[in-house]
């Protein structure tokens, strides 16, 4: 059988009230073990205070080829920012 | 350099005109500096030079180790040998970041290092040097992590998202190494004068091998040019050594040391450093695996594999007992 560990994608929370962000991958036999692996290779400098794992074959990702589908639509709705209105300027700060 | 002979396709770039419509669009998004990420269509070329040298970088990390850690029960201060054993993991770390850039892109992990046993990937010809003495974990840190430095810089702009992340987080780690390494000297060169002699000796064995991590010459580098245009290789060979040079000379200086090479002299019209002819001999026989330590570097790295099989596989089986067992729980 081969024996290859499997890959774990590691999401690090910097700081408190921060959220976790996605630091990098690495190989483990078990979540536990992803863990302690994560732990080792990347918060060696004091990167975090707590680490996420998950099976990198768990993720469900969008395909590249959907990107302008998914994403062209917001473009064109530029209402959505607050740039697009424009407020007097004796009406002050909004 | 860590990759330093990376064959590419052996061909002359394409101009956009000759390339079919996804390798235009690719170019094109590569000369606009957006950045490629793992599941997007790239050329079969671009995929197959990144993952030989990733991996090649992966495995000089890796193999990188050994020299050092031939000190570390012998560091001179427990001071010292805490920092060396930081210096060596963080070396394992970046081993790591550097095989999961190269995973994204198709290959296994255990693929690679089947490779590099097996003598088909390279790595570094720096790491088959031996290290004789305290100072030449000075001379590591200072010389051989500062020209890591100076090409991994320029990597952090390469094309690919997963090598160009990985490699902005080992500049960052990068920094402390060749402190170290300096302050290592430094300490030799202001104590005895046996202690200076010590870090001469160093700087005399591993001036040139650090010199010829940057990889051959720039005309005989065939396969630079591809790598380039697909921004892979961000600077040159040659351009990336002379400002290694530029930047050390005066390193040297200050510790009041000479640089091996007779022909060093700083050229005001280009305002930069002359040096002496490198013996690129030497450089291909370290590559063929004629160097001092190649064959006691490969044996410890396949040693290391042989008897980590019964961990690997142990931890592996529990897991898997452990996940049935909680499958007949639920």
């Amino acid at each position: 059988m081969k024996n290859e560990w499997p890959l774990w994608e590691v999401f690090i929370r910097g700081q408190h009230g921060l959220a976790h962000r996605h630091v990098g991958s690495l190989h483990a036999p078990d979540a536990e073990m992803a863990v302690k692996n994560a732990r080792d290779v990347y918060t060696r400098r004091n990167e975090g205070v707590s680490i996420w794992v998950v099976k990198a074959i768990d993720i469900t990702a969008s395909a590249p080829g959907d990107k302008e589908p998914l994403f062209d639509p917001s473009n064109a709705k530029i209402y959505r920012h607050p740039t697009f209105y424009d407020i007097p300027e004796e009406v002050g700060h909004m | 350099m860590y990759a330093q002979m990376v064959k590419s396709t052996g061909e002359r770039p394409k101009t956009l005109d000759e390339m079919a419509p996804d390798e235009r669009a690719f170019q094109m998004r590569v000369d606009a500096d957006i950045k490629i990420e793992p599941k997007e269509w790239m050329p079969e070329g671009y995929r197959k030079t990144l993952i030989r040298q990733i991996s090649q970088h992966a495995h000089s990390e890796i193999v990188g180790q050994l020299p050092e850690g031939n000190w570390i029960t012998r560091a001179p201060t427990l001071d010292r040998k805490a920092i060396l054993i930081a210096k060596v993991q963080d070396e394992a770390g970046h081993g790591l970041y550097l095989y999961c850039a190269a995973e994204t892109l198709g290959v296994s992990r255990d693929e690679m290092t089947e490779q590099l046993l097996a003598g088909k990937a390279k790595y570094s010809s720096i790491f088959n040097y031996p290290t004789l003495t305290w100072a030449d974990i000075g001379a590591i840190g200072w010389l051989v992590d500062g020209a890591a430095i100076m090409n991994q810089v320029q990597l952090q702009k390469c094309s690919y998202g997963p090598y160009s992340r990985a490699m902005v987080r080992i500049c960052k780690e990068e920094s402390f190494h060749q402190r170290q390494g300096y302050d290592i000297m430094m300490k030799l060169c202001a104590g005895t004068a046996e202690q200076k002699a010590m870090a001469q000796d160093a700087l005399d064995r591993w001036w040139h091998p650090s010199l010829m991590m940057f990889g051959p010459p720039d005309g005989d580098s065939v396969h630079s040019a591809q790598s380039m245009a697909w921004k892979i290789k961000p600077m040159s060979n040659d351009e990336l050594r002379q400002k290694f040079v530029d930047q050390t000379v005066p390193q040297a200086d200050y510790l009041g040391l000479k640089v091996p090479d007779p022909e060093l002299k700083w050229n005001e019209a280009r305002k930069g450093y002359d040096f002496g002819a490198i013996d690129w001999n030497e450089f291909h026989e370290v590559l063929k695996g004629n160097g001092p330590c190649n064959k006691e570097r490969l044996e410890a790295r396949q040693k290391a594999w042989d008897d980590g099989q019964w961990f690997r596989d142990g931890l592996m089986a529990h897991a898997r007992k452990k996940n049935a067992r909680k499958m007949a729980a639920e």
